[in-house]
Parts: structure tokens; C-alpha cells; sequence
């Protein structure tokens, strides 16, 4: 790190009767520039740097997270987590060991082609000014923003059993908008769903000629919205577009599977999961043609990385395979107190938090289904993208989500715009209703810094890829209040 | 041990003094800079099974500097370690760093610049339960039950200070065990017990409490059919409406930019419910009347007066812009200490005016399914009944609702408690959060479930 703390001398200058100590220093700094209708209405430049002190002692863990980085406040910090770790251990959930914290060396570092400082934030000011201006087409579009964030993100982990591990990452995000208005109706549409184009890439994320072109399409389309058809209410046929489809797999794969959820951590906040410790193995989760991948070794996506926080190595792993799920997003600690197979997701969101189960990149893999095959294929049904609504229940079962924008699928091709689109559903029947799903053509990758699970609360960057696809018998609706 | 003492929570606001003075000094003519500190020392114990999950502490302290220039600006948010020498040589590397960059960027028209509104300082130190005391005393009145829940404790600080003369200080210690009781159909109760004053005598008669309501829960659930119910919400579950207003609701700069769910209160003159009255109050004093530019609120404004839009939220930025007065609402305008008034329902015939329907007691993941129709999807949560005849029969399913606030707090509310209860935010995203929202129990005479 690029710093004058000293980790490997503040670990060696603890001296505690602890069976384990970890420290996991997390220097990062996001910029964020916010221009909205076309004047900057945000620069801000936020950086937070800190350590977190992991003592167990007698089984039980103890962490004290610290923004003062000198020898003596972590010696303290450590005494008082192993103080923690001593009083609690009587009462513990678990008698956790070493096993859980194992030994991890290596590096990782985010790809990119251009560096940060390739472009200014005076240049980036001015960019986003243009996509203002691309964004309002006509007189109808009443208000544009455009948003983009940049966080470096450094992370190290020293333990006393050896691990030594350097992680290295650059996120981009951007987010624009246009917002259209004909009397007193009023539509938005977005890039894709609210801030969820969110990478590991560099500079080269910001290619003018190629965003301002997709800044006209979403302004042409607000407008467009104003004029659309409400969407009916009926059960049909529903298409999905990746961008749609990664909240979907988010919130009804990815939180379900949460091994935490499983041994109740949160049943008083994020909730508990319909899914039982024995459908590992057994329970058909959707149709054969769902295969979900959880894969922090996809280059680019939002949530790579090679070691998770508890020095557990990053390996891509199948948690659903042709329908059947397989294995649980959990982490050293969940999978020590259930008993059975997990992966490296044991994370946490910052230097301030301790790590718990999280989702990081989770993907539904590609079938054999063109884009024209899959639409082509559809008699009577509609077609979803963008995100703009969510909402599903504490057991991960019953789900509505809306999307900015939908067209009618009439004998294969989609034809008419709706606005206001909703749909909702169970999560096993809806997935099991899964008929078609597109080939790698029609894979789309994106993310989200806001995953939020935790107490105290934690917001956890996570990555989700999909392809187009379909579901068959989905109760849909619009929009009329 | 106290998390953090008088002592270090008083140097680290001399700290954050020196610092700003030093850096006010340092100014040109044309140069505004508002200082803002931020910072908490908490104790948190996370519980499963009445067990111990995870227990720690942690310390945090951020500073933020905005400095405003040639109707430029740009902000820079850093920890502040309460070392003098340290955070001033970062404060003084940022200035000048901020000076070069701020010159690149686009003017700003809309930039207000600090001024002095007046001074403030408030103390609020309480009787927290010593770290190594906590789970000792916290966990045995547990066993027996299974509890899942969070322990969060500490003292909670913000300050400001700009270069027009201004400085803001607010400190208060709080603690928060916000829990679930959990009965073997797994069905839950949710409480908060908080406070700025340890009483283990009133923590353990809260305790079992809880444990008695949890019997009620053992009853075999009833499934409900999707359909319109006569409902009755409890004051967390109206709370959780309430916070919607704050989410593109009661926002100026929303209503401007065509995105508020009260669009329709605003441009088409609707009303709601004459029973139902909002409002901004900082009466209670849990949280600083002053916004991060030091400015100070009024005491109290209200938002909805008989179910008029009487007043919205406005920042001084959406003041200029939109050519309206400002009441100093904090960036984003989202409401820091929302109370939702009482009305004239005795509190103990709730059941009774109910008769037959839903007792709500909490609601789960809110989001508007049509913002601009002002509709909200969500789900029912936590100890949720049927009752029939004014009488408790069984707790019911999770359902899910999909419902107008224009119909819920419109047409459709029938009654409103007479009391009002106050739910503590303990929300700790970006930190330990302070404050919360006050309101009564409610009537609507139809709520429309859906799945």
C-alpha cells in the first residue's frame, strides 16, 4: 500500500495468547461526478483507510476496526478483540478454529487498458455534460443526469498462520437518465436500470462516440414511453433482457442461497430462505436449462477478485446445475457450521465491517437460443428490460419487480412499446417455468455497488452476467394506481 | 470500559477546531469552505439462537471539506485521526489539491455559499452499558427463546464549522438492541429496545414481554386470500410508509424533476385523508437541527396539514434553482425527524374499531411499483394477525400488498390513534444513524394484498 503503515510490523508487535490474529487493511478512494441538466451538481473525491483486527480466541472471534493506523492503536485494537472474543466465547454459536482463516498467499490486480488519470476529472465534467445534452432529444425530456464513479480499492490481509495476500482493484460506474414528461404523465428511462453498469475496467469504459449514442436512444425512449400503451394484466409469456434478468437471479437465486440466511444470522434483517439445508442435492430449483455459476475469476466483471476476506481461495463454482441446485453460497464459517460445501464469499464491504456470506459475481450461464430464435418462438407474450422496481418477501419466495420498458411479442416479433411494466411470481415455480434461454450472443454483464445484508448493515459491490431469456405462464401488469 | 470517554470525544472536537481554523486561515478572498466531522466508537454484538454470532467494536471518524471558488466547487470526504499535525498537513495536501482541480470544472449556477446562520452546541452524553459488561448482561434474560438480533452502542458525533463564522456541534451516546423472537413455526416478533440510559431492570421486563407475545405467535397460521382487507397498522408499520415520503416524495427538487410519488398533490391539487397530518419536527432533540452546510431547520415545519402538500423539503441549492425560499433541509431533502400527528382513536380500541381484518405489525421491503401513481409493493412481516370481532385469532401467512398512498393515507384511513409511539432509526449502512419517526397506529378500511 502506498502508505506509511507498517501491517507485517503491527501484526508482530501484537503480543496476545490468541489461537488466531488477522489484519485487513482497506485503503480505498471513489471519485463521483454528478453533472444533472447539463451543470455539475456534485465533484467529490471520498477516501477511507483503515484496519480490521480479527482475534479467536477460545472459538469465538472477536474484531475491532480501527481508522487509526499506528502500531500502538492496533495492539490496542487487538487486545480489546480478544477481550470481546474471551467474554463472548461462552456464549458462542460455534466453536470456530483456524480452519476458517487459511493460510492465502498471492496478488490480484483489476484489468484495464487505460489508467485513471487518462482522463481528468475536468474532462470527464465535460463529458458528462455532452451526455446531458445527447440524453434531452426533444422538448419533452424535462430533466437529464448523468453520473460516474471511480473507486481504487486496495486491500491486504496478514495473519498469523502466514497469509500474505495484495489486492488491487479498479471499479468503474455510470449512470444516466432521461426523464420525459407530456402533460401531467411523466417517464424514465435509464442505461440499462439504475447504476448498473458497474465494472472492473479502466478508462476505456468512457468512449464518447459510443455513449452518446446510447445517451440519444435513452431519451428517445423516455419520449417514446409517453406515448406507449399501459402494459395489460394477464398471465403470458415473458421475455426477459439481461438487464432485468440480473435482479432477478440477485434477489431470487442469489439471496436464497446465502448460507447465513440458512443458519438464521438474518432473520432479523435481510430475512431467512425457503431453501433447507437438505435440497443440497435434491431440490430442482428451475428447469434444466438454469445453470447458475457463482465466478469471481470472470475478468471484468464488478466482483473478481482471487481471495475472499477469509483468505479462502477464489474459484468458480456451479451452486445450480441444469436446475438442481448443487451448493451454497457460503463461507469458511457458514460451511464449518453447516457441514457442507460452500465457496469463497466470505466478504465483507469495508475495513469497518466483519465478513459475512455475500454474493459476489453470480451468473446465469448461456443455453442454445439466438436472440431471433427466442422472440422468434413467442406467439403472444412481452418483452421486459431496465429495472426500475423491486421487491420480494423474507423467505426469497414471493417477488414483484417492474421494468422502465416493454414491447408486446406478437407472432414473433416485438411490436408495440408498453410503459409501466410489473410482473411478479414465486421463485422455484418461476424459475421452473424458464423454457428458453439465449446462446453467449445474447450474455450481458453488469453489477451492483448496493447489495445490501448485514448487522451492522454492510452495501457489498456484487456482479451479475445473463442471457436473454424466457418464461412461460407470468402474471404481468401496470401500471394504474 | 465506555467506548469512548468524555476525554477523547472532547479532544477529538478540539481537534477538529484547530483544524478548521487553521484551514480558514489558509483561505484567499475568493475561497468559501465549510468543514464537516463525523464520526462514532460502537460496540456491536450480533446474535443468532440467543448465542453470540459476532462481537466487536469499531472507530470511525471522517472529515469533509468543501471548497467553493469561482461558482466552482468540489468536496473531499478523509478520516480524521484527532492528531492536529496529521490531519492538518491532509487537510492542507487536499486544499491545494482541490484548488488546481475545481479550476476544470464546469461553473455551477446553482452554488450556495456558507454563511453564519448561528452557532450551536449540543452534549448529549448518556449511561451506556460498559463494553465488558454487555454480554453478560444482555444475553442470560435470552435463554430459553431464540432470539436473532444486533447490539449497537456508542457515542454518535457530527459537527460543521465554514468560513463565514459558523460551527455546529452534536454528540449524544446511544445504544439499540433491535431483536427478533423467534417461535419453533417460525414465526417472529420484532422489537427495539433503546435508549441513552442503560436500565437492566426495564431490558429485562421488555425481554419477557416480547417472550409472552411470542405465545400468540404459536398458533397455527391463516393463509389469506389475495383481495382488499380491513387493516389496522401498528405505529412501526406506518413508519415504514412514512419513510417512502422521504424517497422521492416530499422533496422539492423531486416534484421540480418529475420524479416524486406526490406529483399528483402538487400538480393536480390532490388531497389526502383530512386525518392525516406529517410534519418535520426537532423538538425531541435526537438528532442536529443543522444539515451538513451548518444550516438550522426550523423546530418544526409541517409537510402534510389535513392532507394538504402544505410545505415540501427545500435545500438552499433547490431554492436558487427553482426561485423558492429555503427551510435548510439536508442534501437530498429527505426528512431527518418525521413525525406522522395523532389523531382521535382510543389506543385501546384499536381491536375493537377493527372488528374484523389484519393487525399489522411490521412491513418488509417497501419499494414504489408506480412512483408516480404514488404505489407501494411490499410485504406483511414479524407478528401479523387475524382478527375476528376485535380479538386476536391467529397470526396469518406473509402476504404481499400492492397499494396507492393516495388510497392508504387518502380515501381508505379511517382512523388514527390517539398516541403516538417513537421508532428509533438504527440503520447502520453508513454508520451508526441517529433519530427516528414518530407516528400513531392507523385504520384503512381496504389494503389491497396480492400474492
Amino acid at each position: 500500500m502506498t502508505n506509511d503503515f507498517d501491517i507485517q510490523k503491527c501484526l508482530a508487535g501484537i503480543d496476545l495468547n490468541a489461537e488466531w490474529i488477522g489484519l485487513r487493511e482497506v485503503k480505498e478512494t471513489g471519485t463521483h461526478h454528478f453533472i444533472r441538466d447539463g451543470h455539475p451538481e456534485g465533484n467529490s473525491k471520498i477516501s477511507s483507510h483503515g484496519v480490521m483486527v480479527e482475534v479467536l480466541t477460545n472459538g469465538q472471534f472477536g474484531y475491532y476496526g480501527t481508522h487509526r493506523l499506528d502500531q500502538e492503536s492496533v495492539r490496542k485494537a487487538a487486545e480489546m478483540a480478544f477481550q470481546q472474543a474471551r467474554e463472548a466465547s461462552k456464549w458462542a454459536i460455534h466453536a470456530f478454529t483456524e480452519k476458517t482463516r487459511p493460510r492465502a498467499n498471492g496478488n490480484y490486480h483489476s484489468p484495464f487498458k487505460s489508467p485513471k488519470d487518462a482522463i481528468s476529472p475536468g474532462e470527464l465534467n465535460h463529458l458528462l455534460v455532452k451526455m446531458c445534452q445527447a440524453l434531452k432529444v426533444s422538448d419533452k425530456i424535462i430533466s437529464t443526469h448523468a453520473y460516474a464513479r471511480l473507486v481504487e480499492s486496495e486491500f491486504r490481509f496478514v495473519s498469523s498462520n502466514g497469509s500474505n495476500v495484495f489486492q488491487k482493484f479498479l471499479l468503474l460506474a455510470s449512470d444516466y437518465t432521461a426523464t420525459a414528461q407530456e402533460g401531467n404523465l411523466i417517464q424514465h428511462r435509464s442505461d440499462g436500470g439504475s447504476l448498473c453498469r458497474c465494472y472492473q475496467i479502466g478508462m476505456e469504459f468512457f468512449e464518447e462516440e459510443k455513449l452518446l449514442q446510447r445517451a440519444e436512444n435513452i431519451g428517445a425512449q423516455a419520449v417514446e414511453l409517453l406515448y406507449a400503451e399501459e402494459c395489460p394484466s394477464e398471465k403470458t409469456t415473458l421475455v426477459l433482457a439481461p438487464d432485468q434478468m440480473i435482479l432477478q437471479i440477485h434477489e431470487s437465486v442469489g439471496h436464497p442461497l446465502e448460507l447465513d440466511r440458512l443458519l438464521g444470522d438474518e432473520r432479523n434483517y435481510a430475512g431467512w430462505t425457503f431453501v433447507k439445508p437438505e435440497d443440497f442435492g435434491h431440490l430442482q430449483y428451475g428447469s434444466e436449462l438454469m445453470n447458475i455459476t457463482f465466478d469471481p475469476t470472470k475478468e471484468g466483471e464488478y466482483a473478481s477478485y482471487a481471495f475472499d476476506d477469509s483468505g479462502m481461495k477464489a474459484e468458480r463454482e456451479f451452486l445450480i446445475k441444469e436446475g438442481k441446485l448443487v451448493r451454497g453460497l457460503g463461507g469458511t464459517e457458514s460451511q464449518a457450521r453447516l457441514k457442507i460445501p460452500g465457496v469463497a464469499n466470505f466478504r465483507s464491504s469495508s475495513w469497518n465491517r466483519a465478513p459475512i456470506d455475500r454474493m459476489a459475481n453470480l451468473n446465469l450461464e448461456p443455453g442454445q437460443s439466438t436472440r431471433e430464435e427466442l422472440i422468434g418462438s413467442v406467439e403472444k407474450g412481452i418483452f421486459m428490460e431496465s429495472n426500475r422496481s423491486w421487491s420480494i418477501d423474507d423467505y426469497r419466495n414471493k417477488f414483484q419487480f417492474g421494468c422502465e420498458y416493454a414491447k408486446r411479442i406478437e407472432n414473433g416479433k416485438l411490436t408495440n412499446t408498453l410503459r409501466n411494466p410489473n410482473y411478479r411470481g414465486i421463485s422455484t415455480p418461476f424459475w421452473n417455468n424458464l423454457k428458453k434461454i439465449g446462446d453467449s450472443s445474447t450474455v450481458e454483464l453488469y453489477g451492483s455497488p448496493y447489495c445490501g445484508k448485514g448487522e451492522p448493515n454492510q452495501a457489498i459491490r456484487v456482479g451479475h452476467a445473463s442471457p436473454l431469456c424466457l418464461f412461460e405462464e407470468i402474471e404481468v401488469f401496470g401500471g394504474t394506481a | 470500559m465506555k467506548i469512548q470517554n468524555n476525554e477523547s470525544l472532547k479532544k477529538t472536537e478540539e481537534a477538529f477546531e484547530t483544524v478548521s481554523s487553521r484551514l480558514f486561515e489558509m483561505l484567499g478572498n475568493n475561497e468559501c469552505l465549510t468543514i464537516s466531522i463525523d464520526g462514532e466508537s460502537s460496540h456491536f454484538i450480533r446474535i443468532n439462537q440467543s448465542k453470540v454470532r459476532q462481537v466487536g467494536l469499531v472507530d470511525e471518524v471522517r472529515c469533509s471539506l468543501e471548497l467553493k471558488i469561482n461558482r466552482r466547487q468540489t468536496q473531499v470526504v478523509f478520516p480524521f485521526t484527532g492528531e492536529d499535525a496529521t490531519d492538518f498537513a491532509k487537510a492542507g495536501l487536499e486544499l491545494s489539491r482541490m484548488r488546481e482541480e475545481v479550476a476544470q470544472f464546469p461553473e455551477d449556477p446553482y452554488l450556495v455559499l456558507p454563511e453564519n446562520h448561528g452557532s450551536s452546541r449540543e452534549v448529549h452524553s448518556g449511561d451506556l452499558l460498559p463494553v465488558e459488561n454487555a454480554v453478560d448482561s444482555l444475553l442470560p434474560i435470552m435463554q430459553g427463546v431464540d432470539l436473532a438480533g444486533i447490539w449497537a452502542s456508542g457515542c454518535i458525533f457530527r459537527g460543521t464549522s465554514n468560513s463565514a463564522g459558523q460551527r455546529n456541534w452534536f454528540s449524544t451516546d446511544t445504544f439499540s438492541l433491535d431483536y427478533s423472537l423467534i417461535a419453533p413455526n417460525e414465526k417472529m416478533v420484532k422489537t427495539i429496545f433503546a435508549g441513552t440510559s442503560w436500565n437492566q431492570d426495564r431490558f429485562e421486563k421488555q425481554m419477557r414481554e416480547s417472550k409472552k407475545q411470542l405465545e400468540v405467535m404459536e398458533a397455527t397460521p391463516k393463509t389469506l386470500a389475495p383481495g382488499h382487507y380491513r387493516t389496522c397498522f401498528a405505529p412501526a408499520a406506518v413508519a415504514s410508509f412514512i419513510e417512502m415520503f422521504s424517497w422521492d416524495g416530499i422533496s422539492e427538487a423531486s416534484l421540480q424533476q418529475g420524479k416524486s410519488a406526490l406529483g399528483r398533490m402538487r400538480q393536480e391539487g390532490e388531497k389526502l385523508s383530512p386525518k392525516f397530518n406529517l410534519s418535520e419536527d426537532f423538538r425531541d432533540g435526537t438528532v442536529p437541527r443543522f444539515n451538513n452546510n451548518g444550516e438550522i431547520a426550523l423546530e418544526w415545519l409541517p409537510l402534510i396539514v389535513d392532507g394538504r402538500l402544505e410545505n415540501t423539503l427545500i435545500s438552499s441549492r433547490t431554492a436558487k434553482e427553482y426561485g423558492k425560499e429555503s427551510n435548510f433541509a439536508a442534501n437530498g431533502e429527505s426528512m431527518r425527524s418525521p413525525v406522522m400527528s395523532g389523531g382521535d382513536l382510543d389506543e385501546t380500541k384499536l381491536l375493537q374499531t377493527l372488528d374484523t381484518g389484519l393487525f399489522l405489525s411490521n412491513l418488509h421491503y417497501l419499494n414504489w411499483s408506480d412512483r408516480m401513481g404514488g404505489r407501494i409493493t411490499g410485504m406483511t412481516r414479524y407478528a401479523c394477525f387475524w382478527v375476528e370481532d376485535g380479538k386476536i385469532v391467529a397470526p396469518i401467512e406473509n402476504m404481499r400488498f400492492d397499494d396507492s398512498l393516495y388510497r392508504i393515507f387518502g380515501e381508505h384511513l379511517e382512523a388514527v390513534s390517539e398516541s403516538t409511539q417513537f421508532i428509533p432509526e438504527i440503520g447502520t449502512y453508513e454508520g451508526r444513524q441517529l433519530g427516528g419517526i414518530r407516528c400513531p397506529s392507523m385504520i384503512v378500511d381496504a389494503f389491497e394484498l396480492t400474492l
